[in-house]
C-alpha cells in the first residue's frame, strides 16, 4: 500500500530532455533514453519516465488510459467504472519486462475508450465536452478508487513511468520498442520520498504531459486556484499544477499557447510598466491569472497532440538548452544531453528566462491534430455572472 | 609531457583521477577529446597545466581551481569556473548560466554569449583581481552581488542579434569592482545603486591590457573591439543597504 | 461628605517624581491634560494626582530632566484568579455612575491570538531563496471584482485584450490603512494618513465622519466611507475617492454603530459631519436602508449608479460567528471587495463588553471566508481585505497566506504617530494630539510627523515582507495568497488546524 498520507507535495530536482519531428517523423524510444540517461547525474534512481506521441497508430480516435494499479482488485475497481462511463474499445496489458533492479511494480493496463454521456445512446462529438468528460472521469478514478491512478489519457499517447533510474524504467516497459513524434524523458532526484511510482514524471491530463525540474513554491496558491475549476491535486507533486493549469488556461479558457506562457511565468512590473502595446494585456494577466503564476525555480518541457514547448522561471533558475537540425527540434537541461543524440545542431540556444520554446507540427501532419498557437474564444463560467454585475451595468446603455 | 585522451566513455571521476595523476608524474599538456557533459573536470587542480578540451564540458567546469588554463573547443555548461582562485578557462563558444560564481582571482575569457547571473558575488583584494571577458551578450544578474573585479562586456560575438547587450538587474547589490561595456544599456537595467561612467584613462590602459590578452586567444583584431566606446558602471556607495536596518 | 466615589480611590497609576532631577519648569503640568499633575503656587512646588493618570507616558516623555516614571499604581487589592483589579475597578465604576462602561482600542482580553501560534517557512535547498535587495520581489496587488479568465485577439500578429478589464486599484504594498474618522483623531493624523499612502502606493480610508476639504487632493488614494449616519456624505464625497467602503460593522464594536463623544465634536467636526458642536454624533446600529441582503445590494448599486460604475464598492462587516456566509452573500450582492475586521480591530470609542468580547478573531475569518468563496467558485473573482490586530510585518504576511489580499491597519499608524495604548480616545483629551480636534492638542502632532513616521513604519513592512516572501522562494505576493503550504501550526487543537486548513509544525 502506497503511503500517501504521510506527504502532500514532494520536492524534487531533475533532468528533462525532448525532442519534437516537425513534420511527424517517427523516433525511436532508443533515442530519448539516450539522452535522458546522458544526464543520469541529475537524479538519484527514484523516478524516471518518458511520454510518446505517435505511439498508437490505428487507435488515434479513442482516448487512451494508462492506469496504474497497486493490486487487481482496483483494476477490476477502475474496469467497472470504465464500464458504466465509457465504450471500451480495447483493453490490454502494458508490455514490461523484468528488471532485477525494480522490486514489486504496480500493474499496468490501458483502456481505449470513448466518453459515454449519461442517458444518451448516440456519441456526442463535442471535443471540448469529451475533453472535459475524461478530464472529470479521471479525476473520479485518482480520488475515489484506492489504489489505482491514471497516468496518462490522451489520444495516440501515452506515458511510461515508475521508480528506478531511466535506463531501468525504459528497460521495464521496452521503451525501445515504440516510436514517436514527440519524446519527452525525465530523471529525477526527489528530496523527500517513499517509492511512490505515481509521483514519477511525466504528469498528464488528456493529452498534456509535463516533465519538470524545479521546486514550485506557489504550490499552496496553485492548487487552492485549480481546484476552484474542479481539479483535484491528488499525486502529491508540484509539476502536477502544472499539468491542470495549462488544460484550464489553454484548453478552457482558450487562450493562445504564448498568452498561457505569460500567464505561467509573467515578466516583472517594472518591466511591464515600460512596455506600451503589451502593457494592457500583461496587466490583466498578472491581475487575473495571478494564482497561476508559477513561482520558484522550473525549467518544463510540455508537450501535447501536436507540439512540444520549453519553459524557464522568470529569474532563470533551472537550466534550459534548446537545439535544432533539420526538422527536430531538441530541448533538455543540459546541452550535453543533446549534444549526445545529436552532435552537430545547426543551432544551440540558451532561452530566455520566462520566453517559451514553441515548436508546434507542420499543419495536418497527424488525425486530431491540436494547435494553440491561436486562441478560442472563452465560455463564462456560472458563477462569473453573478459576479460580473459588480462591474457592469445591470443594464448595459447601448 | 603531454597527455591526450577521448573520455566519450568515462565517468568525470575517473576522467579527473586520471588528470591528478598525469599531473603528478610531471605532464603539463592535456588534451581532452570526446568530452559531452562531464561535470567538474579539473576541479580543484592547483597546478599551472593546460588543459585543452573538445566537446561539451558539464558544469562546474574548472571549480575551485588554482592555477591551470582551460581551453574549451565548444560551449560550456552552468557553473564553469565556480569559486576559481587562479587559473584562467578559455571558452571558444557559448557559456551557460551561473559562470565565475564567487570568483576570487584568474581569469575567464568566453568568446561568445554568457547565461544568467555571471559573475556573482566576484571578489577582489589587493593584486588578486578576477577577470571576465564576455565577448557576446548577457542575461539578466550580470555582476549580482559584485564585491571585486572586473567584468567586460563586448556584445559582439552573439547569436542573439535582437537582444539587448546586457539583461535586466545589471550589477544588482553591486558594492565594488568594475563592469565595462562596449555600447550603452539602459539605466533602468542597472542595479540600484550604480552609475554608468565616461571612462577614464586609466581604466583604457586597462581595457587595453586585458583586451588585448583576450584578442591574443581568438585570434580577434584589438582596433576592431575599439571602434565603439566602453562604459564604466561602478556603484557609487560601498554600502548600498547601510540605512536598510531600525536598531 | 457626599455619596463615596469607590471608583476614585484606586489609582491604576503612580507617577514618581525624582526630587533631584525635577527643576520645575512645569513643563508635566503643560503636558498633561488630565490634569493629574498640579503646581500648588502658595507652596512652589510640584503635586500629582495618582488617580488622574491614564499612563499615557506623555509628562514622561517630554519631560527635560526625565524625572518623571509612570509605573502601575504599588497598592495591591488581596489576590484572587478570578476578581482580578479590572473587574472590580470596573464594578465600582459602574456602581458609581450606573453606566455603560466605555472604552477604547482592541480587544484586550488575552483570547488566544492565532498569528502567534503560526509559524512561517523558508527556502533550504530543495529551492533557492530569493536576495529582495538585489533581485525583484513584487507586492503590487490589485483589488477588485475580476472575471474568472480573459479573452485576447489577434491584431496585426500581436495578442491584444479584447475586453479591458474593470476599474481596479492598484496597491503597491497590500497594506491600507483602516477606517479612521476625521473626528476620531485629528485632522493632521489624516493629512500625514493621506500623503503617506500616495507616497506609499497605498489607500487611506477617510471613516465615517466625511472628508475635510484639504484632503481631497489625494482622491486617487483614498478609500471614503458610508456608514449609517451617513455624516458628510453627499456626492462630491462619494467621487473623492476611488472606492467606497459601505460600513455594516466594525471589529471593536460588532452590531452598533460608530460613537463620536460629543466632547469630540468641535467647529471643524461639526462643519464636517452637520452636526452640532459639542452633541455626541452615535451612527445608528443598523443602515435603516439594509434590513437584509438584497437590500444590500440596493445600497451598492445605489452608490454605483450615482458614481457611474467608476468607483469600486467594498463592504466591510465585523467578523461575526456566520462570517462565512455573510462574506459570500456580500459577494453575490456585487461587492467588489469584503473587508472583514476582527475582534482585535480598533475603535475610538466602544463599549467595553463589545470590544472584548463580540466577534472572532481575524485569523479565522480569513480562512473561513477564504474557504466559502472556493468552495463556491467565486474566489478568484473577488477580494478580501483583512484588519483587525495586524501588529508586524509577519502578522500581514500570514494574512495573506490564510487568504486576504491586503490588510487594513489602524492601531499600528497610530503608534506610530505616538500613541501610547492609554485606550481613553473617547475624551477627547489625547496627549499626544492624535485622537483629538482640540485646536491647542492637534499642535502637538504636526502633519508632516504624521507622514514621515506612519511613511517610515509601511516602508519598513514592506521591505521585511519582501526579505520573508524571499526566503520563502517567492517574488511576487500573489504567489503567497492563499498558500497554506507557507504555515504550520504551533499548539493549536486539531478543530483549530482544520478551519485554518494548515498542518501542525513536524508534519511534513
Amino acid at each position: 500500500m502506497w503511503n500517501r498520507t504521510l506527504i502532500s507535495k514532494e520536492i524534487s530536482g531533475c533532468g528533462i530532455s525532448g525532442i519534437i519531428h516537425k513534420k511527424g517523423k517517427l523516433i525511436s524510444g532508443e533515442v530519448i533514453i539516450k539522452s535522458i540517461c546522458c544526464q543520469e547525474e541529475r537524479g538519484n534512481g527514484l523516478g524516471a519516465g518518458f511520454a510518446a506521441y505517435g505511439i498508437y497508430p490505428g487507435m488515434e480516435n479513442f482516448y487512451t488510459l494508462h492506469v496504474m494499479a497497486e493490486n487487481s482488485y482496483a483494476l477490476e475497481l477502475v474496469e467497472e467504472l470504465l464500464a458504466h462511463q465509457t465504450f471500451l474499445n480495447y483493453q490490454e496489458p502494458i508490455p514490461t519486462r523484468k528488471v532485477k533492479t525494480i522490486k514489486n511494480p504496480p500493474l499496468f493496463k490501458r483502456y481505449f475508450v470513448r466518453p459515454k454521456f449519461e442517458g444518451e445512446l448516440t456519441e456526442i462529438c463535442d471535443e471540448l465536452a469529451e475533453d472535459n468528460y475524461i478530464v472529470k472521469l479521471v479525476m473520479e478514478i485518482n480520488t475515489k478508487i484506492e489504489g489505482a491512478y491514471v497516468i496518462s489519457s490522451g489520444k495516440n499517447m501515452g506515458v511510461f513511468k515508475g521508480v528506478g533510474f531511466p535506463d531501468e524504467i525504459a528497460e521495464f516497459f521496452r521503451i525501445e520498442e515504440y516510436k514517436a513524434f514527440i519524446w519527452t524523458g525525465h530523471n529525477r532526484f526527489p528530496t523527500n520520498t517513499p517509492g511512490w511510482w505515481g509521483g514519477a514524471h511525466p504528469f498528464t491530463i488528456l493529452d498534456w504531459s509535463i516533465v519538470h525540474n524545479g521546486e514550485i513554491s506557489s504550490y499552496g496558491t496553485n492548487k487552492r486556484y485549480l481546484e476552484l475549476f474542479g481539479y483535484k491535486c491528488t499525486l502529491l507533486t508540484d509539476t502536477e499544477v502544472v499539468a491542470y493549469i495549462l488544460d484550464l488556461l489553454i484548453r478552457r479558457h482558450g487562450l493562445p499557447l504564448k498568452v498561457a506562457c505569460l500567464a505561467l511565468a509573467p515578466p516583472f512590473w517594472m518591466e511591464i510598466d515600460e512596455m506600451s502595446e503589451e502593457r494592457e494585456l500583461l496587466t490583466a494577466i498578472r491581475i487575473i491569472y495571478g494564482s497561476a503564476m508559477l513561482n520558484g525555480p522550473f525549467a518544463i518541457l510540455f508537450a501535447y497532440n501536436g507540439g512540444l514547448v520549453g519553459l524557464n522561471d522568470r529569474v532563470k533558475l533551472r537550466p534550459l538548452v534548446a537545439a535544432e537540425k533539420g526538422d527536430l527540434v531538441y530541448m533538455a537541461s543540459e546541452e550535453a544531453a543533446i549534444r549526445a543524440i545529436c552532435p552537430d545542431p545547426d543551432k544551440v540556444w540558451a532561452p530566455k528566462a520566462g520566453e517559451p520554446v514553441i515548436v508546434e507540427l507542420e499543419p495536418n501532419t497527424i488525425p486530431n491534430q491540436r494547435s494553440y498557437l491561436k486562441g478560442r474564444p472563452r465560455e463564462e463560467d456560472e458563477n462569473e455572472l453573478r459576479v460580473k454585475c459588480a462591474y457592469t451595468p445591470l443594464f448595459a446603455s447601448k | 609531457m603531454n597527455l591526450e585522451l577521448n573520455v566519450h566513455t568515462l565517468h568525470y571521476s575517473q576522467v579527473n583521477r586520471i588528470l591528478r595523476k598525469a599531473i603528478e608524474e610531471g605532464k603539463v599538456n592535456f588534451k581532452l577529446y570526446g568530452v559531452n557533459g562531464h561535470r567538474y573536470l579539473a576541479a580543484g587542480i592547483s597546478k599551472k597545466v593546460k588543459i585543452e578540451i573538445y566537446g561539451t564540458p558539464g558544469l562546474d567546469l574548472g571549480a575551485f581551481m588554482k592555477g591551470p588554463e582551460i581551453i574549451v573547443y565548444g560551449n560550456s555548461q552552468d557553473g564553469a569556473g565556480n569559486t576559481m582562485d587562479d587559473g584562467k578557462i578559455v571558452i571558444h563558444g557559448m557559456g551557460g548560466d551561473v559562470i565565475g560564481y564567487g570568483m576570487r582571482g584568474g581569469k575567464i575569457h568566453l568568446y561568445s554569449d554568457a547565461g544568467y547571473r555571471v559573475g556573482i558575488h566576484m571578489k577582489a583584494y589587493m593584486d588578486k583581481v578576477p577577470v571576465i571577458i564576455i565577448g557576446g551578450k548577457a542575461g539578466d544578474f550580470l555582476g549580482e552581488y559584485m564585491a571585486g573585479g572586473i567584468i567586460i562586456l563586448l556584445g559582439m560575438f552573439s547569436r542573439y542579434p535582437e537582444k539587448p547587450i546586457a539583461g535586466l538587474f545589471l550589477g544588482t547589490g553591486m558594492h565594488g569592482g568594475a563592469i565595462y561595456i562596449r555600447g550603452k544599456v539602459k539605466e533602468s537595467f542597472l542595479g540600484a545603486g550604480l552609475k554608468p561612467y565616461p571612462l577614464t584613462s586609466e581604466d583604457e590602459k586597462l581595457l587595453e591590457t586585458h583586451l588585448k590578452e583576450y584578442c591574443e586567444d581568438f585570434n580577434l583584431n584589438l582596433s576592431e573591439i575599439f571602434k565603439a566606446d566602453f562604459i564604466k558602471i561602478i556603484p557609487y556607495t560601498h554600502r548600498p543597504y547601510g540605512k536598510l536596518y531600525a536598531y | 461628605m457626599g455619596t463615596p466615589q469607590f471608583s476614585t480611590f484606586y489609582p491604576d497609576f503612580y507617577i514618581e517624581r525624582l526630587e533631584n532631577r525635577c527643576i520645575k519648569c512645569k513643563r508635566c503640568v503643560k503636558e498633561c491634560t488630565y490634569e493629574a499633575h498640579l503646581w500648588d503656587e502658595k507652596k512652589k512646588i510640584l503635586k500629582e494626582d495618582h488617580t488622574k493618570c491614564i499612563g499615557c507616558h506623555r509628562c514622561e516623555a517630554m519631560c527635560p530632566t526625565k524625572a518623571i516614571i509612570i509605573k502601575p499604581h504599588p497598592s495591591q487589592f488581596r489576590e484572587h484568579a478570578n476578581w482580578t483589579p479590572w473587574f472590580i475597578k470596573n464594578i465600582y465604576k459602574q456602581a458609581d455612575q450606573g453606566g455603560v462602561l466605555l472604552t477604547s482600542t482592541g480587544c484586550a482580553v488575552p483570547i488566544k491570538n492565532y498569528f502567534d501560534h503560526l509559524v512561517l517557512d523558508a527556502c533550504q535547498v530543495t529551492n533557492p531563496p530569493i536576495d529582495p535587495l538585489r533581485e525583484p520581489m513584487e507586492l503590487r496587488t490589485y483589488i477588485g471584482s475580476k472575471p474568472s479568465g480573459i479573452e485576447v485577439e489577434e491584431v496585426n500578429g500581436k495578442f491584444r485584450l479584447k475586453k479591458p478589464l474593470p476599474p481596479l486599484i492598484k496597491l503597491e504594498i497590500p497594506v491600507m490603512f483602516a477606517a479612521m474618522s476625521f473626528g476620531a483623531i485629528s485632522l493632521h493624523v489624516h493629512q500625514g494618513l493621506a500623503r503617506a499612502a500616495r507616497d506609499l502606493g497605498t489607500l487611506y480610508n477617510t471613516g465615517e465622519g466625511g472628508l475635510h476639504a484639504s484632503l481631497y487632493e489625494y482622491g486617487s488614494n483614498t478609500i471614503v466611507q458610508c456608514a449609517s449616519g451617513r455624516f458628510g456624505l453627499h456626492v462630491d464625497y462619494l467621487n473623492a475617492g476611488v472606492a467606497i467602503e459601505i460600513k455594516i460593522g466594525q471589529g471593536a464594536k460588532p452590531g452598533i454603530g460608530g460613537h463620536l463623544p460629543g466632547e469630540k465634536v468641535t467647529e471643524e467636526i461639526s462643519k464636517t459631519r452637520m452636526i452640532p458642536v459639542g452633541s455626541d454624533a452615535l451612527s445608528p446600529a443598523p443602515h435603516h436602508d439594509i434590513y437584509s441582503i438584497e437590500d444590500l445590494r440596493g445600497l451598492i448599486f445605489a452608490l454605483k449608479e450615482a458614481t457611474e460604475y467608476k468607483k469600486l464598492v467594498f463592504v466591510k462587516i465585523a467578523a461575526v460567528h456566520n462570517v462565512a456566509a455573510i462574506a459570500s452573500g456580500i459577494v453575490r450582492a456585487g461587492a467588489d471587495a469584503v473587508v472583514i475586521d476582527g475582534l482585535k480591530g480598533g475603535t475610538g470609542a466602544a463599549p467595553t463588553m463589545f470590544r472584548d468580547y463580540i466577534g472572532i478573531p481575524i485569523e479565522l475569518a480569513i480562512s473561513a471566508v477564504d474557504k466559502r468563496l472556493r468552495e463556491e467558485g467565486l474566489r478568484h473573482m473577488t477580494s478580501i481585505i483583512a484588519s483587525g490586530g495586524i501588529r508586524c510585518s509577519a502578522d500581514v504576511v500570514k494574512a495573506i497566506a490564510l487568504g486576504a489580499d491586503a490588510v487594513y491597519i489602524g492601531t499600528a499608524a497610530l503608534i506610530a504617530v505616538g500613541c501610547s495604548m492609554c485606550q481613553r480616545c473617547y475624551t477627547g483629551k489625547c496627549p499626544w494630539g492624535i485622537a483629538t480636534n482640540n485646536p491647542e492638542l492637534i499642535k502637538r502632532l504636526p502633519p508632516e510627523v504624521a507622514y514621515e513616521k506612519i511613511y517610515n513604519l509601511v516602508h519598513a513592512w514592506g521591505h521585511e515582507i519582501k526579505e520573508m516572501l524571499g526566503a520563502m522562494g517567492l517574488n511576487s505576493i500573489e504567489s503567497l495568497r492563499g498558500n497554506r503550504d507557507k504555515l504550520r501550526a504551533v499548539g493549536l487543537t486539531k478543530e483549530e488546524m482544520e478551519i485554518l486548513e494548515v498542518k501542525h509544525a513536524g508534519e511534513v
